[in-house]
């Protein structure tokens, strides 16, 4: 198996307060692993620290051989990282929102066309603003913008969050698919009862640390 | 650093597109910026009610106009990134700063330029000034080298203010000083050009090659400084 994620002993700061204090954790190709735990414990800081946003102060760090402490700004491209916004264009359509992804990275309009289709945002959807869509449908293009830039580790942050049960599912077969073609995921959420049925690995993360897992 | 520059130069074509797709969408330029520059112009000459004194002065509120229509522009411009995160999902993305900088001061740059024909338009109709042929090229050569700076400087500290609390207040603060250079080159090249106070046409070329300066250092100083600034 190819290790993905590797971190050792990781320390991270924000705003002088150790937002990670001493993480150890290793993810393979193609796993599905839930971070949970308390507001505060650092699922958020983790994934920040794996997108390359957040610098490792001390203990050490790659994701898919990229080293964290020294080029983690070279790992964004090959990272997907959503977050509680969904990073669209409101006055773009959802055609015009995916195309402006693959345009900025030099995907294919035939990726476009496959990524729309998989995330069902194709047909009637695309024309429509991105302002006059529902919260599902949001995260449906932001998914679709995800797959255009070739991610092949995605980094979600509460990714049920504003989604009704029909979402949810959507949303859980689209994670599935996804790893299926060879991404990996490390998510982030508080619902851990229909979390832990997607996840392939779970890890509480509490206090900045590593806490207990489970597979 | 040829991929690079590649990858640099198809980021900046996609901002540059995907902005002034959204202006397109928005027709914001059309519907707000413009009116609101029409109704400065027009109000700087019932306040001036003097065709001598409005014909002198027209080259600065010329410009003075535009620079207001700028800041609604910026804000708009830096808005729309922030609105869902847009901006945050960029940077997460590893897309080259420099090319977001370039492609969102080339759509600045678009917008402003027709925003300064319609000024100009207004100024020739309600200032009653009478450019020669050789006034007009002059007037156009200003138009374009101080867009380009206006440009550059305008996305530089949109960028600066657009993580910013306050920021609707704190850009205007920020950016009027910075652009002072550029309003007394552009308004010193455009008396030039409209023979204002009996200014002559020869005098306007200094003052656009000290803009073109101007332009050139903003350039640069935003290319280096865009990508530290939007990772703070």
């Amino acid at each position: 198996m190819e290790t993905v994620v590797e971190l050792s002993g990781v320390v991270a700061v924000l705003s002088s307060f150790p937002a990670l204090a001493g993480i150890d954790l290793a993810v393979q190709r193609g796993e599905i692993v839930l971070l949970h735990g308390p507001n505060g414990a650092g699922k958020t800081s983790v994934l920040r620290v794996c997108a390359g946003l957040l610098p490792i102060e001390r203990g050490e760090g790659s994701v898919m051989g990229v080293n964290l402490r020294t080029q983690r700004e070279s790992v964004r491209e090959r990272v997907g990282l959503l977050g509680h916004s969904n990073g669209l264009y409101l006055e773009l359509t959802v055609a015009q929102n995916v195309a402006f992804w693959a345009s900025a990275v030099g995907a294919s309009s035939q990726e476009v066309a496959l990524a729309m289709q998989q995330m069902k945002i194709d047909g009637r959807l695309a024309d429509i603003k991105a302002s006059q869509l529902s919260a599902g449908q949001r995260r449906r293009c932001a998914l679709a913008s995800l797959m255009v830039r070739r991610a092949s580790l995605w980094l979600l942050d509460e990714p049920h969050a504003g989604l009704d049960t029909a979402g949810q599912d959507e949303f859980d077969a689209i994670l599935r698919t996804a790893v299926n073609s060879g991404a990996t995921v490390i998510f982030a959420s508080h619902e851990t009862q229909r979390s832990r049925s997607l996840a392939t690995r779970v890890i509480r993360v509490e206090g900045g640390l590593i806490s207990g897992g489970e597979s | 650093m040829t991929s690079r520059m590649q990858t640099a130069r198809r980021v900046s074509v996609a901002v540059a597109r995907k902005d002034l797709r959204i202006e397109w969408n928005s027709k914001v330029l059309l519907n707000q910026v413009a009116p609101f520059s029409l109704v400065i112009m027009i109000m700087f000459a019932f306040a001036l009610d003097n065709e001598g004194i409005l014909q002198r002065v027209a080259p600065g509120l010329l410009w003075l106009a535009t620079l207001f229509s700028m800041l609604v522009i910026v804000q708009r411009s830096f808005a729309v990134e922030t609105a869902d995160g847009a901006l945050d999902a960029l940077r997460v993305a590893g897309t080259e700063p420099v090319g977001i900088f370039i492609g969102k001061s080339l759509a600045l740059m678009v917008q402003l330029f027709a925003l300064e024909l319609m000024l100009l338009a207004i100024a020739l109709v309600l200032y009653t000034v009478e450019p020669t042929a050789m006034g007009y090229a002059e007037t156009f050569a200003t138009m374009a080298v101080a867009t380009i700076g206006l440009g550059f400087v305008g996305t530089l500290y949109g960028g600066l203010g657009a993580g910013a609390r306050g920021r609707e207040t704190l850009l205007p603060l920020l950016l009027l000083p910075a652009v002072a250079p550029v309003l007394i080159g552009a308004t010193r090249a455009t008396e030039a050009a409209f023979g204002s106070g009996g200014a002559q046409s020869s005098e306007g070329w200094p003052w656009i090659g000290l803009l073109a300066v101007f332009a050139g250092v903003f350039g640069a100083v935003g290319a280096l400084a865009f990508g530290p600034m939007i990772e703070e």
